[in-house]
């Protein structure tokens, strides 16, 4: 694999770019795996990538139905910040964006990640409590954030209006290394990363069935063939129910819409990634310009990849409240994705009654954010069986009534 | 940016009139069941890919709950139908076979 | 150069000169003119840089499509960028200004030149910029920030408003083009409710400009008699200026009416944004020309084929003296002649096919123009505008045989059907070999609610090419939309449509066909995102082989255009570097809207006061006048205190907070939740609500009752009282009346629903005052009429009668532990009791105190509050409630859930009072540390503070909270770390800190 820098790129001007190797090779599967992640989003390959960057298991099969991260991962607003109440939130989202901080040079691949600041604006008299309490919490749980007042908001994002005549910013609580990245790119890089440790990216193939003996996982039957394997990691958020029924248990996870939307470019106006959850609605401002807003989810099963308009009424109308200069902005695209929610509305990370099978599910509206961290606890947790990352979000927390209730604080996830 | 019939009132009702209310025909276990049948009761969901069974109430309208069958991967509307009953009308279940043959569902189908 | 004809133009006024300004230049139209025409009249080439590059761009287009000529209109609270200044309609005083440059437009600093565009490929920044690590936030991102983007950022608030409307109707016809306005006439005349959109401001589309005729009329005139045979019937909306913006679920479809953009002075909204559903979608978009990809396709003097025919057509200018024509079909030769025909000089037409064109070949060489076969453009050279064109063999690699000096370049590359509407809910396309084009699969169209498809194409939407077959598409499509929104088509033939017939075009992806790498790095794909052949065939050689990898890679399409130039292009270009077929590639998703519109329509009407509607006590406008800070609640809004004169929030809390203790405290308590909850089955139903039971509470007496989900936790809490064998009346929280309400119907609908129960919610019917403190009897014995001593109205009873000549209800209850009266009357009594009650109070010290008063009061009598003590994850065993847990009753929402391991576990925290070792106050939402870290190397914690208030009454800080065996550790002492890097100790303690035997409340 060649590797990429600026040197590399001057090199190669001067042949018009001619002598790029693939990012990633494209081989047809073998027999035979150590282990098989389903899914290649983010997820999966972070999965597979930190299976043998950490454990040295490189005999890897990562199988995509489609196209690699053409999920969830390459359709959300790029949102990363850790700043979680609950602990096993905060550790695995904390995870997650330090990894982040080091991915480029980890993985030779320029993600982007930009810690440009992340906002939560406290609205109501019940936000400021709740997000004081997150700031203590996340103290604690070595997470950097604090809660500022108004005055300190307005100075960080200068087109906000904290005088609004319905819901004034009575301040925020902020995290100063939370940003965004380039969400293909973390897609695309891991691949790549992957790649170059012999791992097999196969996309185009679909798994059809699940084999187990004697409560056991054997393998998994594909479009390309069947396919054997120590271990199965599960790993395609929307569609983990089908699966897991093809592998003989049920998941607690519904399917719905979670729509976004981009305005046209402008020239950089808003450095930070704000969230207003009393309004519903967040936005940032991506590096091309585009102001990148989300809002909440539609309420019911969907996978068509398209929401209702009204949502997107409500989350544009609680911007305009909040940046009233984005009124004049137009709206360039509005788009869908799907996202897998569970009972409690936190992921599932997990064993499953089929032994040698795991499970990586139901990140509902966060999953980007936690892509490094997820597939690092994910990873330790298949090869030895145990990760303390992911231990709380293991499936029988549901039976137990011991859920990791984040709404607890803000309403909005994202 | 769904319709529904409302079949209490007769409104074809808006989405925006309407609050989802998730699956139907969920059997109540409580005290005395075991913790298996109560996860499932309350966090088990069929999250099919095709013909789903559905509560929704017109909130903002007549109040009333009432089910829906429906499809989620085209939200095709096979019919609606009265909240106090434990399965879905013969004659809706006759249309959904009619186009989705082959269709199943947990309870029924 | 660029000039305005003598004597065309069958849009413009020349007797209305109209004043415009560019870049602070005064130039002049005419009305009728576009942005773009009337730029183009000047000689304005240049209008604005690539997004990327810099590089110069020119007007290319005469619509919807255009990518480049993208400009900041107005000023101040009207300044919107990233116009297009071909959709923007001339008025008097406009005033534009080109983007994304600096210092000007023709001296571009940010223009990278050749040699350096060659270090800037597609992806390049997914390759550079990874070392060292600080650099990407702090060097090279800052950098590449202030590149992107194109038009400034409005400042300040917007100064127009916005509307919706609503609209129903039967058939909804998107394009008022001759095929949108047959297809809605043939739907029209079955009865059926039509509305048509079309998104400029005349009616007929491309074909008064292209020409021919229908039913031996010429088109122009054919479409005059269809707008005014459809304006004079009743059962049809037409809306010009309103483009069709999407298409949604179930018939659901935005109409994006710009209203007054054309003429500010105008009264109104500047957009509305039309709801509509409609049975059938009829979409008559029309199709857009597809640029050729030849090296230097971006000077600005190159411009599609139709388009510089519209301009000379409709607005009598040309873009040039000496114009080139290029091509691989026979419209383009309908540019040449038009031109021709109009006295500018057209030097030759360049067809990529060997055998040529068919009729207008020879239409053109009739008037004398040269034509060359199997010729292409090697390359257009030109800086900021077209000076020459090197011909070569389109089989070639791009040896230049000749070059020729001229001032524009028509180019065609045949037509795609605008199939964006069809394609926004589902609607599939199938690939058309011999017109190189995606179109409208018919068998797969968008499905609505009954599973049938619900949208139909028309004419050149549909891929058809000639007016013969467009008026026979549109009538066909009208009468299939008829039917299939329940009509009876009319039978009526279609009419006769005629136009000159086309020899086949050849498709042509790139130009010359094996050009050299040299010129694929000049050839444009998206003009505004800068990609170039040569990034779609890198990106295919990385590996990036779907269609979405190389439209992300490259940001191929995804310039504010969405693509509509460039996609097509784009795709042959993959296919041929996959060796695929274009069909096989595939295409990327269409995404609602069309085209970008305006956040303000999004939003509407809905915005600064209205933004959400605000719910008022019946004591509103009285708390609002006497110093009410408010707190938002809900959509409530209830005083947090009442400011005096000279007082800060926190002064007039303490003043509030003492005096209710030490006098007499009136309190707006309308918001609280008040449900009837009635019938023979109703004590049932209660029991199975509320932990607590309530089916043996006694008429005349009132009960705290708790609410629990299924899922174990509280919800909420409130007091109940009997009214009489078969009524009770439940408070709740000021948050939970709906929620509550709902979660009661909901239960009683589905799954008890043979239960005889009525439940209503009678929150706004009832204003409701607390009287509270020592002296509150005094209060209410001075109104009179009603004996509320301690023996004729005990704590935890009610009475109804006349007090001070209100018909009331008066609950001796207590949020505060003091002497308690709750009052409820008719809310339109609520604002004559509450000044009767001030006048009584008068000599008693009574003041009105807000919530946060209300809320000390309750902490320092240990008493829970809803949304503080719990929080979803809290159940009522954690907070010492247990008493009111009835244990006798079998069942009730929440019970099952409690017996699970998690929430039987000894060790959930459990509620207790915190009292600082110091007397100051514990920070909100501090957590108490334990020792060590946990596996994830976070701090351990052991509880946390849920309420914290200085109380003026103990003259020291007072606390609840959840803690790790709290109950158990009396007097031992917690550290909370604050986020001001402070420890703050508190022992742990009772949580009732005041008057613990509750005498104040029992008098």
């Amino acid at each position: 694999m060649k590797r990429y820098s600026a040197f590399a790129i001057a090199r190669e001007a001067l042949n018009y770019h001619t002598g790029w190797s693939r990012a990633w090779a494209s081989p047809e599967p073998k027999k035979r795996y150590d282990v098989v992640i389903i899914g290649a989003g983010g997820h999966g390959l972070a999965t597979a990538y930190y299976l043998g960057k950490n454990f040295g298991i490189t005999n890897v099969a990562v199988i995509e139905k489609g196209w690699l991260g053409g999920g969830n991962t390459g359709r959300n607003t790029t949102i990363i910040r850790s700043n979680y109440l609950q602990d096993p939130s905060a550790a695995i989202y904390e995870k997650a964006r330090s990894l982040y901080e080091d991915l480029s040079q980890d993985i030779n691949y320029n993600v982007m990640f930009s810690p440009r600041g992340v906002m939560m604006l406290a609205q109501t008299q019940h936000e400021i409590r709740g997000y004081q309490r997150t700031a203590h919490a996340n103290a604690l749980q070595g997470v950097q954030t604090e809660f500022i007042g108004p005055e300190r908001v307005k100075e960080l994002v200068p087109i906000i209006d904290i005088n609004g005549p319905r819901y004034p910013v009575l301040g925020a609580l902020w995290q100063p290394r939370g940003g965004t990245a380039r969400h293909d790119a973390v897609a695309w890089g891991y691949a790549r990363a992957c790649s170059a440790m012999g791992m097999d990216i196969i996309q185009q193939c679909e798994v059809t069935g699940v084999r187990t003996e004697n409560g056991k996982v054997a393998g998994v039957d594909t479009t390309k063939g069947a396919i054997d394997c120590d271990k199965l990691g599960v790993v395609v958020a929307g569609h983990s129910g089908v699966l897991a029924e093809k592998a003989g248990f049920r998941l607690p996870l519904e399917s719905v819409a979670l729509q976004a939307l981009v305005s046209e470019p402008i020239k950089p106006c808003m450095d930070v990634v704000v969230m207003a959850n009393t309004v519903h609605g967040y936005m940032s401002q991506s590096d091309k310009g585009e102001m990148v807003i989300g809002g909440g989810t539609d309420g019911y099963n969907n996978y068509t990849q398209r929401g209702s308009f009204h949502h997107i009424e409500e989350t544009v109308r609680a911007l305009i409240e909040t940046f009233p200069m984005i009124s004049r902005l137009k709206m360039l695209r509005q788009w869908g994705g799907i996202v897998d929610v569970t009972g409690d509305r936190s992921p599932i990370l997990s064993k499953t009654p089929v032994e040698g099978c795991f499970i990586n599910c139901g990140w509902g509206t966060g999953g980007f954010k936690a892509i490094p961290g997820s597939g690092w606890g994910m990873a330790e947790l298949m090869a030895t069986g145990h990760s303390p990352l992911t231990e709380a979000f293991s499936l029988d927390r549901f039976k137990e009534g011991r859920f990791i209730d984040e709404s607890v604080a803000a309403g909005v996830a994202h | 940016m769904l319709i529904l019939h409302c079949p209490y009132c007769g409104v074809d009702a808006d989405e925006t009139e309407l609050s989802p209310g998730g699956e139907a025909h969920l059997k109540r276990f409580g005290p005395g069941s075991s913790d298996e049948d109560f996860q499932d009761y309350l966090f088990a969901r069929e999250n099919p890919r095709g013909v789903h069974f559905e509560r929704w109430r017109h909130a903002a309208g007549c109040g009333k709950w009432f089910h829906a069958a429906r499809s989620t991967d085209t939200l095709e509307v096979f019919g609606t139908y009265s909240a106090q009953t434990t399965e879905p009308p013969k004659e809706i279940c006759d249309r959904i076979s009619g186009k989705r043959p082959g269709w199943t569902w947990r309870l029924f189908g | 150069m660029s000039t305005r004809l003598a004597n065309q133009g069958r849009l413009i006024d020349r007797s209305k000169p109209v004043k415009f300004t560019f870049n602070g230049k005064s130039f002049t139209g005419f009305a009728g003119d576009t942005l773009a025409s009337a730029l183009l009249a000047n000689d304005q080439m240049l209008v604005g840089r690539s997004f990327k590059y810099h590089r110069p761009r020119g007007i290319v287009a005469s619509g919807a499509e255009e990518p480049n000529a993208l400009l900041g209109l107005g000023s101040g609270d009207r300044f919107e960028p990233n116009q297009r200044a071909t959709t923007t309609e001339l008025f008097d005083g406009l005033e534009s200004a080109s983007q994304n440059h600096w210092p000007s437009l023709e001296y571009d600093i940010g223009a990278v030149n050749k040699a350096f565009a060659r270090f800037l490929p597609a992806g390049f920044y997914y390759k550079m910029f990874i070392h060292p690590r600080p650099f990407w936030k702090h060097i090279y991102e800052p950098f590449i920030r202030q590149s992107a983007g194109l038009g400034r950022a409005p400042k300040d608030r917007d100064a127009d408003r916005y509307e919706h409307f609503y609209a129903f109707t039967d058939i909804l016809v998107i394009g008022g083009g001759v095929a949108g306005l047959l297809a809605a006439k043939t739907a029209a005349q079955s009865g059926a409710k039509v509305m048509v959109l079309e998104q400029t401001a005349h009616w007929g589309g491309r074909a008064p400009v292209d020409g021919g005729t229908v039913n031996g009329t010429a088109v122009a005139d054919y479409i005059a008699i269809l707008v005014t045979e459809l304006e004079a019937m009743d059962n049809v909306t037409m809306r010009l200026r309103c483009m069709g913006a999407g298409v949604y679920d179930h018939g659901y479809a935005l109409g994006y009416e710009r209203v007054t953009d054309h003429a500010p002075s105008l009264e109104g909204p500047r957009h509305r944004l039309w709801r509509i559903r409609a049975k059938q979608i009829i979409t008559a978009t029309g199709a857009i020309e597809r640029p050729l990809s030849f090296a230097g396709n971006d000077v600005p003097g190159v411009m599609l084929a139709a388009a510089m025919r519209d301009y000379a057509v409709n607005y009598g200018v040309t873009p040039g003296d000496k114009v080139i024509v290029a091509t691989n079909n026979d419209d383009a030769y309908r540019t040449a002649i038009c031109l021709k025909e109009m006295g500018v000089d057209v030097l030759r037409i360049l067809d990529a096919r060997d055998t040529g064109g068919g009729e207008l070949m020879e239409q053109a060489r009739e008037l004398g123009i040269r034509i060359d076969c199997g010729r292409a453009i090697g390359k257009v050279s030109g800086g900021k505008r077209v000076k020459k064109v090197a011909i070569c063999a389109q089989a070639g690699t791009g040896a230049a045989l000749e070059e020729i000096s001229c001032d524009a370049v028509a180019m065609s590359g045949g037509w795609s059907p605008v199939v964006h509407l069809w394609s926004h809910c589902g609607g599939k396309l199938t690939w058309d070999d011999s017109l190189s084009q995606f179109r409208p699969d018919p068998n797969r169209p968008p499905t609505g609610a009954d599973g049938q498809g619900f949208v139909v194409p028309a004419g050149t939407a549909n891929g058809e090419m000639h007016l013969g077959e467009i008026v026979s598409d549109a009538v066909a499509a009208g009468k299939k939309a008829t039917q299939d929104a329940g009509f009876k088509a009319k039978r009526t033939a279609a009419p006769r449509g005629v136009d000159t017939a086309y020899a086949p075009m050849e498709p042509v992806w790139l130009m010359p066909r094996n050009a050299e790498m040299e010129l694929r790095t000049k050839t444009w794909l998206d003009y505004q995102n800068d990609v170039k052949v040569s990034d779609v065939q890198l990106a295919a050689r990385e590996g990036y082989e779907s269609v979405e990898h190389t439209k992300r890679y490259t940001t191929l399409g995804m310039a504010t255009d969405q693509g509509k130039l460039s996609n097509i292009n784009g795709l042959a270009t993959l296919a041929n570097a996959l060796d695929a077929k274009i069909p096989q590639v595939g295409t990327t998703t269409f995404r609602p809207p069309y085209t970008p519109i305006s956040m303000g329509s999004i939003g509407g009407e809905a915005r600064g006061e209205v933004f959400q509607p605000i719910r008022r006590t019946p004591m509103h406008d009285w708390n609002e006048a006497h110093g009410a800070d408010w707190e938002p609640v809900g959509q409530w809004r209830r005083p947090y205190a009442y400011v005096r004169d000279g007082e800060t929030v926190h002064d007039a809390v303490m003043r509030e907070t003492r005096n209710v203790r030490e006098a007499v405290g009136i309190l707006d308590a309308s918001t609280l939740g008040k449900i009837v909850v009635k019938g023979p089955d109703a004590g049932r139903f209660l029991d199975m609500m509320y932990t607590n039971m309530m089916s043996n509470l006694k008429p005349g007496k009132c009960r705290y009752g708790l609410m629990c989900s299924e899922n174990g936790f509280l919800i909420d809490d409130g007091v109940v009282a009997r009214i009489d064998d078969d009524t009770w009346f439940c408070h709740t929280t000021t948050g939970g009346a709906e929620r509550i309400h709902a979660h009661m119907e909901e239960w009683l609908q589905t799954e008890w629903w043979d239960w005889k129960v009525y439940v209503a919610n009678v929150t706004e019917q009832f204003a409701q005052i607390a009287v509270v403190g020592p002296k509150a009897r005094a209060v209410l014995e001075k109104l009179g009429g009603m004996d509320v001593g301690k023996d004729d109205l005990p704590f935890m009873e009610w009475r109804d009668g006349i007090l001070g000549g209100f018909d009331v209800r008066i609950y001796r209850i207590s949020f505060s532990g003091e002497l308690s009266y709750e009052i409820a009357v008719s809310a339109s009594q609520g604002q004559a009791l509450w000044n009767a009650l001030r006048s009584a109070g008068d000599g008693f010290g009574m003041m009105p105190y807000g919530t946060e008063t209300l809320h000390i009061l309750r902490a320092e009598k240990g008493f829970i509050m809803i949304g503080d003590e719990s929080d979803g994850t809290v159940i009522p065993q954690d907070l010492g409630l247990n008493w009111a847990i009835s244990k006798k009753k079998e069942d009730f929402l929440g019970k099952r859930a409690q017996q699970r391991s998690h929430m039987t576990d000894p060790t959930r925290w459990k509620l207790v009072g915190l009292e600082t070792t110091d007397g100051s106050v514990l920070p909100d939402g501090a957590y108490a540390v334990g020792e060590g870290v946990n596996a994830n190397g976070q701090r351990n914690m052991v509880g946390r503070v849920t309420s914290t208030y200085y109380s003026p009454n103990l003259n020291k800080g007072i606390a609840m909270g959840l803690v790790l065996n709290g109950p158990d550790r009396m007097g031992e002492v917690l550290e909370f770390p604050g986020t001001d890097g402070k420890i703050y100790t508190a022992t742990i303690v009772d949580p009732v800190f005041y008057d613990k035997d509750g005498e104040k409340q029992n008098v």
